[in-house]
C-alpha cells in the first residue's frame, strides 16, 4: 500500500510543478491545504480544527457570498495556527494560507466583492506562455514529427529570427509547464529545435515588405538588436544596426563560448537575418564618435539594445592586481579569437552563475593544470543550469562550495597569488527560497592561484545616453515601459538586457519582436508578420508514459581539449519518438476553443 | 476518400471529414451537445464520443477526422457508459428547474436527458449560483449554463464583439462578460445571437410578457401594438405551421383576440423611414462637402451600437432619421392619439420585434419626443409574442385572418423587406430614384444588394445625381472587416446599410429558436417574395404615409419631422464611452 501512495505523491509532485500557468492562486491555496489537511495527527485542537476551518473559508470565499470580515478571520485564525500548533504539520499549512492573503490579497478581495476571479488563461498553451517570444512551439514539434524541417525553421521564424541560436543555446522556459510532466516529463523542446535546424539545410528567408521609406537605428547588435532590425526590415523600413565591437552577436560572440554555440553556426545565421538589407555599422561607439542626438536626428526611430557588457567587481582586497581577470574582459577576448595559453596554470574562478561555468570550462580548453570555482553557496543554490555546473565537474572542474572569498593575497610586484575563502554555513532562507550562507565557524582557507577569474554579474554601460535624457533607473538599467518605448524620448525604444538587466538570449529577441511591433507602429504602418505554413492536423492517439530523450554530449575527456561543440542533435529516430510525445496542447484542451494559435502579429 | 466502417458499414469519405459528419452522412446521428458546425468543434461536452478500434481512449467525434481504416463504434457498451455518465455530470450542474424555464420544449439538455432515458441522478446537484440582473434586454442564467461555450464563440467568430469569456479557473470556471463585472458595462450590442445558439435556457432575451399583460389589463390604457416586418415570416414557425407561412392575417387577429385595442404594422413607419431616410441621403450626396462618408442607415439598434461602441468617430455618418420602430411611437403618441382624442400618456406603444437589441433602444433617453412619455413602452421579441399567444391558448390554424387597423397599418413592398439583409438599401434607392427623377424605377433593378452575402456591394447610377457606390453587410464580424476596410482607405462608398445579425432582422436575436439550423436565409426569402406580390412596392407610394405628411408632417425633412423622426445619435452613451 504505501509504495502505492509513495506513488502517487511522485505522479503529483509532477503535476504540481506541470501546473499550468493563470491559475487561480486562492483554489490553488485552498486545495493544496486540504493536502495538508489530511496529514494532521489530530492531537493539537489549531491544527486539527483550524486547518478545516480555514479550508471552510476558503471555500466560502470562493463558492459563496461572505462578507469581507471573512478576509480578516481567515488571517487571524492562520495566525493563531502557526503560533500555537504543536508541530509543523500545523505550523506550515496556516503559514502557506498567510503568505497568500499577503501576496494576492488582491484575489482574495475580488472573490469576495464581486465573485470573480482575476485570473484566467491569456494563453492557454503552456509552453507558447511561456516562451517570451511567443513562438508555435506545438506547431514546430508537429512539423518535427513529419520531418518537414525547413517549415519548422519558418513558422518559428515568425516569431524568432534565431532559431539557430536558440537551438543551442536557449534557457527553454518553455519546458517548465509542459503539460507532459503531468504524464512523464517535459518534451524536449531545444531538442527538437535543434532537429529542426540540423536538418532543414538552408531555409530562405521571407520577401520584404514594399520599402516604406522611414529610417531606423538599431544601437547594438545583439540578438534584441538583430531581432528588432530583422523584423523592421521584414516591415520596408530601411535598417542600420550600430555595434560597438568588432563582430555582430552580443553575449552569443562575446558572453557565450564557441563550444556551447559553434562560431560558423552563428554567423550563418546572423548572415541570413543580414540578407534582408540591414545595413551594418561595427566598430561604431554610439554616444562615442556618433551621438545619441545626432542618431535621433538621422532616424525617423532608434531602437536601444546595448546590453550588459561592463563587469561587476566583488570589491575585496587585492581585486586590482593584473592576473585578477574579470569574466566579461576573458570571454570577450576569446569571442574575437584572442585564446589565451592557461597551459600549466591553477586558476580559481569566483561566482556560481552560467558566467562563472562558462569561463570555468573555456580555462580547461586553455590549458589550465586545475580550475577550482569557489561559490558561497551550495551547488543546488547556483544560478547556473545544473547541466552546466555537472559539465564543468565531468570536465574535471572543482567546485568549491560553501566558501566565501574575503581576500587576494598579492606579491610584492602586484601580482596575486592566492584567494583566501572561508568556510559557509547555509543559514535561514531569503525571500529568493535560497538560504544565506554566513561565516561558518573554522579558520580561511588558502587557495593558492595562477590566476582568479571574476564572473560575479554584469552592468550597464550608459554613459553616452544619460547626458541624452534617457533616464537611468538605480541598478543602471535604462527606463523603458512594457511597450519598450521611453517615456521621455519621442520615437527611441529600448529593451533587453539593458532594460531588464542580465538576462537570456530569448528575453532580449521577445523585446525586439516588441520594439519592432512598436517602432512599427509609431512610423505610422501596421504590417503584419505571418508564415504560410500549415500545421499537421492532430492525431487522436492514447498517450503513454515515455522517456523524455534527453541531449547527448561528448565525451567529457575529449571535449575538455578543444572549443568544439559538445552536445550532440538528436538522430532522426529520437526526434521522432520526441516530437510523438508532444501532447498537442494547441488543439487538446483549451486550445482548440480559443488562443491555441496566434497565426500573426 | 478514406475508406471507415461505422457500426459495421463501410462507407468512403472525403478525407479530413470529422467522424461526426460522416456518420450523420449515411443516417448515423451521434448525439451532441456543445456541437456547432464550423464554429465550435471543441469537444467540450464529451457528449459525442465514440469507441476506435485500436484506440484505448474514447475520441470525440466532432473534432476529429476520419482515418483510413477506421473502425467507429457509435454504441458500445462503453460509448453508452460515457455518453451517460457524462450527461449526468453535466445535469448535475444545471439548474433543471425545466418547469418555469423559458426553453423547456425546446432545450437540448432536455432532450438530451429524455432521449438518453435519465430518470435518476445518482450525483449531488451543484448548479452555479445564478445571479440574474434584468436591466439588460439579455439575461445569463449561470446556473443553467452548461458551459458549452458557443455564446464565446458566436460572439467572438461571428459577431467580433468577444463580450462572452470564460472567467475564473480550475473547477469554477465559468462563462461571464469578459473584463467587466457585468454585461452592462460591456460594449454588447444585444443582438441576441449568443441567446439563439445557446443549447439551454442559460441565455434569453428578458421576458417582458407581463409588462404587456397589466397593460392589457388596465382600461384606462389604449394599448398600440406595432409589428415588425421580420416577425411575420418566423412567427408561425413557433406554432408548426407549414414551412412557408406568413399568417399575417392569423397573427393580426391573435393580437386583437388578446386585447390590444389597435395593431398597426411597422410597415407603415418603415415607409416613413425610407422617405426620410432617402431625402435625408439625397440632401446629403447633393451637399457632398458638408458631410462625412459614407452614410449608415441607422435602423439596426444593435448597429448603431456596435459604431458608437467601436467605431465612435463614425458616429456622425449615421442617418439621423430614427429606426421604424422609434418613428411608429413618436407617430402613435402624437399624430394617431391626436387623431383619434386619446391622451397620450395613457397610451401604451408595444412593439413585437425579431430582435433584442429593440429591447435597449426603446429605453434610451432621447426616445420621449411625442409627449415626454417613452414613444415605445416594451418590446416584445417574435419568441414572447408566441408565449403570450400559448397563455392564451390562441391556437393560429384556428384564426380567422383579420386586416392591420387604419391608418398606420399600411404598408409596401418596400417596408416588408427591412427585414431582410439589403431590403433597406434597395426601398431606399427605390425611393431616392423617384425623389431625383420624378420617376419610378423598375422595383427589380437594384438586385444586387439581394441575397444573404455578408458583404455586398454595387454601384448605381441615378439619372441626374450620378453614380452612387453602396454596400450591405450583415452580421458585426462583416461590419467589422467594412469598418476597418474604409478606416483604412481601401474601400469607399455613399451609402451603407448595416444589419447587426447575420441576414438580417430575419436572422435576428428575437426570433424563434432552432437548434442547428439557420433560417436567416428562408426568411429573407419570404420577405422578397411578399415584396414581389405587393400591388404597392414604393415607399413613396403609401397613401397613409402621403396622409401622414399632407395632414400633419407637411414635408420629409421639415420642421415637425425633424422633431419627431430624427434624432441626435450623441445624445445617449455606451457605457465606456468618454
Amino acid at each position: 500500500m504505501q509504495t502505492v501512495v509513495e506513488q502517487i505523491y511522485r505522479d503529483m509532485e509532477r503535476r504540481i510543478s506541470g501546473s499550468p500557468p493563470g491559475v487561480c492562486p486562492v483554489d490553488e491555496a485552498l486545495n493544496c491545504l486540504n493536502l495538508c489537511r489530511a496529514q494532521t495527527c489530530g492531537k493539537c485542537a489549531p491544527c486539527r480544527v483550524g486547518l478545516s476551518q480555514l479550508a471552510d473559508m476558503l471555500t466560502q470565499v470562493l463558492d459563496g457570498e461572505p462578507d469581507e470580515a471573512i478576509l480578516d478571520r481567515l488571517e487571524r485564525t492562520a495566525r493563531v495556527i502557526v503560533a500555537t500548533a504543536d508541530c509543523a504539520i500545523g505550523i506550515d499549512a496556516a503559514q502557506l494560507v498567510l503568505t497568500g492573503l499577503r501576496g494576492f490579497r488582491e484575489d482574495f478581495e475580488e472573490h469576495v466583492r464581486h465573485h470573480r476571479c482575476l485570473s484566467t488563461l491569456h494563453n492557454p498553451v503552456p509552453c507558447v506562455a511561456m516562451c517570451p517570444a511567443g513562438v508555435d512551439i506545438p506547431g514546430y514539434v508537429a512539423l518535427v514529427r513529419e520531418g518537414r524541417y525547413a517549415d519548422a525553421v519558418r513558422l518559428i521564424r515568425k516569431d524568432n529570427p534565431f532559431p539557430t541560436a536558440c537551438a543551442y543555446i536557449c534557457e527553454h522556459p518553455c519546458e517548465a509547464r509542459c503539460r507532459r510532466k503531468m504524464v512523464d516529463d517535459a518534451i524536449n523542446i531545444r531538442g527538437l529545435k535543434r532537429a529542426a535546424v540540423d536538418n532543414s539545410g538552408l531555409v530562405p528567408h521571407p520577401k520584404p515588405a514594399p520599402a516604406t521609406g522611414k529610417t531606423v537605428a538599431v544601437v547594438g547588435g545583439g540578438p534584441g538588436g538583430l531581432t528588432a532590425a530583422y523584423y523592421l526590415a521584414l516591415m520596408g523600413h530601411k535598417v542600420t544596426v550600430y555595434e560597438k565591437r568588432k563582430q555582430l552577436g552580443g553575449m552569443m560572440r562575446y558572453g557565450i563560448p564557441a563550444y556551447r554555440f559553434p562560431r560558423e553556426i552563428m554567423d550563418g545565421e546572423i548572415k541570413g537575418i543580414l540578407s534582408l538589407g540591414i545595413d551594418v555599422k561595427t566598430g561604431v561607439d554610439v554616444g562615442g564618435e556618433v551621438t545619441f542626438d545626432e542618431l535621433r536626428e538621422q532616424y525617423d526611430a532608434l531602437y536601444i539594445a546595448i546590453g550588459a557588457h561592463t563587469d561587476k567587481k566583488v570589491g575585496m582586497a587585492g581585486e586590482g592586481a593584473k592576473n585578477v581577470i574579470s569574466a566579461v574582459d576573458l570571454l570577450r577576448g576569446i569571442g574575437d579569437g584572442l585564446l589565451p595559453d592557461f597551459t600549466g596554470k591553477t586558476v580559481v574562478v569566483i561566482g556560481g552563475g552560467n558566467v562563472a561555468m562558462d569561463v570555468t570550462r573555456s580555462a580547461l580548453r586553455l590549458g589550465a593544470k586545475k580550475v577550482t570555482c569557489v561559490y558561497r553557496r551550495r551547488q543546488q543554490d547556483m544560478t547556473a543550469q545544473a547541466e552546466e555546473a555537472e559539465g564543468a565537474i565531468a570536465e574535471g572542474a572543482e567546485l568549491m562550495t560553501l566558501h566565501a572569498p574575503k581576500r587576494i593575497e598579492v606579491d610584492g610586484d602586484g601580482k596575486a597569488t592566492a584567494l583566501w575563502v572561508q568556510p559557509q554555513i547555509p543559514g535561514p532562507i531569503g525571500s529568493d527560497g535560497r538560504p544565506k550562507p554566513t561565516d561558518a565557524e573554522g579558520e580561511e582557507v588558502r587557495l593558492p592561484a595562477d590566476l582568479i577569474l571574476v564572473a560575479v554579474g554584469q552592468g550597464i554601460e550608459s554613459r553616452g545616453f544619460t547626458q541624452a535624457g534617457v533616464t537611468i533607473q538605480r541598478g543602471g538599467t535604462l527606463l523603458a515601459d512594457e511597450d519598450t518605448r521611453l517615456p521621455d524620448l519621442q520615437g527611441v525604444f529600448a529593451g533587453g538586457d539593458c532594460v531588464t538587466g542580465p538576462a537570456t538570449v530569448i528575453r532580449a529577441i521577445a523585446a525586439g519582436k516588441a520594439a519592432a511591433a512598436n517602432i512599427d507602429e509609431y512610423l505610422g504602418f501596421r504590417h503584419e508578420i505571418t508564415v504560410d505554413v500549415k500545421i499537421p492536423i492532430p492525431h487522436c492517439t492514447d498517450i503513454h508514459p515515455c522517456g523524455r530523450v534527453n541531449p547527448r554530449e561528448r565525451e567529457a575527456g575529449e571535449r575538455k581539449g578543444d572549443f568544439t561543440c559538445i552536445e550532440f542533435g538528436m538522430t532522426a529516430q529520437e526526434a521522432r519518438q520526441e516530437s510523438s510525445r508532444c501532447l498537442r496542447c494547441d488543439h487538446f484542451g483549451y486550445g482548440n476553443f480559443k488562443g491555441g494559435r496566434v497565426e500573426k502579429w | 476518400m478514406v475508406t471507415i466502417t461505422i457500426n459495421g458499414r463501410a462507407i468512403a469519405v472525403e478525407e479530413g471529414t470529422t467522424i461526426l459528419k460522416a456518420a450523420e452522412d449515411v443516417g448515423i446521428p451521434i448525439p451532441h451537445l456543445c456541437y456547432l458546425e464550423g464554429i465550435n468543434e471543441i469537444g467540450a461536452c464529451r457528449m459525442c464520443v465514440v469507441e476506435v478500434e485500436g484506440k484505448d481512449r474514447l475520441v470525440p467525434a466532432c473534432n476529429n477526422a476520419v482515418e483510413d481504416g477506421m473502425v467507429v463504434h457509435t454504441n458500445s457498451p462503453r460509448v453508452r457508459e460515457a455518453r451517460r455518465t457524462n450527461l449526468l455530470l453535466i445535469l448535475s450542474q444545471h439548474d433543471t428547474s425545466c418547469t418555469t424555464c423559458i426553453r423547456s420544449g425546446n432545450c437540448e439538455l432536455q432532450t438530451m436527458a429524455a432521449d438518453l432515458n435519465v430518470h435518476y441522478q445518482p450525483y449531488e446537484l451543484r448548479p452555479e449560483r445564478s445571479r440574474v440582473d434584468l436591466s439588460t434586454p439579455i439575461i445569463r442564467e449561470a446556473g443553467k449554463c452548461i458551459k458549452c461555450m458557443r455564446c464565446v464563440q458566436v460572439c467572438d467568430k461571428i459577431q467580433t464583439m468577444n463580450i462572452w469569456d470564460l472567467v475564473g479557473t480550475g473547477s469554477r470556471t465559468t462563462v461571464n462578460s469578459r473584463g467587466a463585472h457585468s454585461l452592462a458595462d460591456t460594449d454588447c450590442t444585444f443582438c441576441g445571437q449568443c441567446v439563439t445558439h445557446c443549447p439551454v435556457g442559460a441565455l434569453t432575451a428578458r421576458n417582458d410578457t407581463q409588462k404587456v399583460m397589466e397593460y392589457l389589463a388596465d382600461p384606462e390604457i389604449t394599448t398600440v401594438v406595432q409589428v415588425a416586418p421580420a416577425v411575420r415570416a418566423a412567427w408561425a414557425e413557433e406554432f408548426g405551421l407549414p414551412k412557408g407561412t406568413t399568417a399575417i392575417g392569423k397573427m393580426v387577429a391573435g393580437l386583437k383576440i388578446l386585447g390590444f385595442d389597435y395593431v398597426f404594422d411597422t410597415n407603415f413607419s418603415a415607409d416613413l423611414t425610407i422617405m426620410e431616410e432617402g431625402s435625408e441621403f439625397i440632401h446629403r450626396f447633393t451637399h457632398r462637402e458638408d458631410y462625412s462618408w459614407p452614410m449608415f442607415t441607422s435602423c439596426c439598434p444593435g448597429w448603431v451600437r456596435f459604431l458608437k461602441g467601436q467605431f465612435p468617430a463614425y458616429t456622425d455618418n449615421l442617418s439621423t432619421a430614427k429606426s421604424p420602430q422609434q418613428m411608429f411611437g413618436a407617430v402613435a403618441k402624437s399624430y394617431f392619439a391626436e387623431k383619434i382624442g386619446v391622451d397620450p400618456h395613457k397610451m401604451r406603444v408595444v412593439s413585437i420585434m425579431p430582435c433584442s437589441a429593440k429591447k435597449a433602444e426603446c429605453t434610451y433617453e432621447p426616445f420621449r419626443d411625442a409627449c415626454g412619455d417613452p414613444d415605445v413602452d416594451v418590446v416584445l421579441t417574435t419568441r414572447e409574442m408566441a408565449r403570450i399567444f400559448k397563455a392564451d391558448r390562441i391556437l393560429p390554424d384556428k384564426l380567422p385572418d383579420w386586416e392591420f387597423d387604419s391608418p398606420l397599418g399600411t404598408g409596401t413592398g418596400a417596408a416588408v423587406i427591412f427585414g431582410a439583409t439589403g431590403g433597406v438599401m434597395d426601398a431606399a434607392l427605390r425611393s431616392a430614384y423617384y425623389l431625383v427623377t420624378g420617376k419610378n424605377p423598375d422595383a427589380d433593378a437594384f438586385t444586387p444588394v439581394r441575397g444573404n452575402k455578408p458583404w455586398k456591394e454595387a454601384v448605381f447610377e441615378i439619372p441626374g445625381a450620378g453614380k452612387v457606390r453602396v454596400a450591405v453587410v450583415s452580421s458585426l464580424g462583416a461590419t467589422r472587416k467594412l469598418m476597418e476596410a474604409l478606416d483604412r482607405g481601401d474601400a469607399e462608398y455613399d451609402f451603407v446599410e448595416v444589419m447587426a445579425c447575420p441576414g438580417g432582422c430575419a436572422g435576428g436575436g428575437g426570433q424563434p429558436i432552432h437548434e442547428g439550423a439557420e433560417l436567416a436565409s428562408d426568411r429573407g426569402s419570404l420577405l422578397w417574395e411578399l415584396d414581389a406580390n405587393m400591388p404597392l412596392r414604393f415607399s413613396h407610394e403609401n397613401p397613409d404615409v402621403l396622409a401622414l405628411y399632407k395632414e400633419y408632417l407637411e414635408k420629409p425633412l421639415g420642421e415637425k419631422s425633424h422633431h419627431l423622426l430624427h434624432t441626435d445619435h450623441h445624445a445617449w452613451s455606451m457605457p465606456n464611452q468618454l
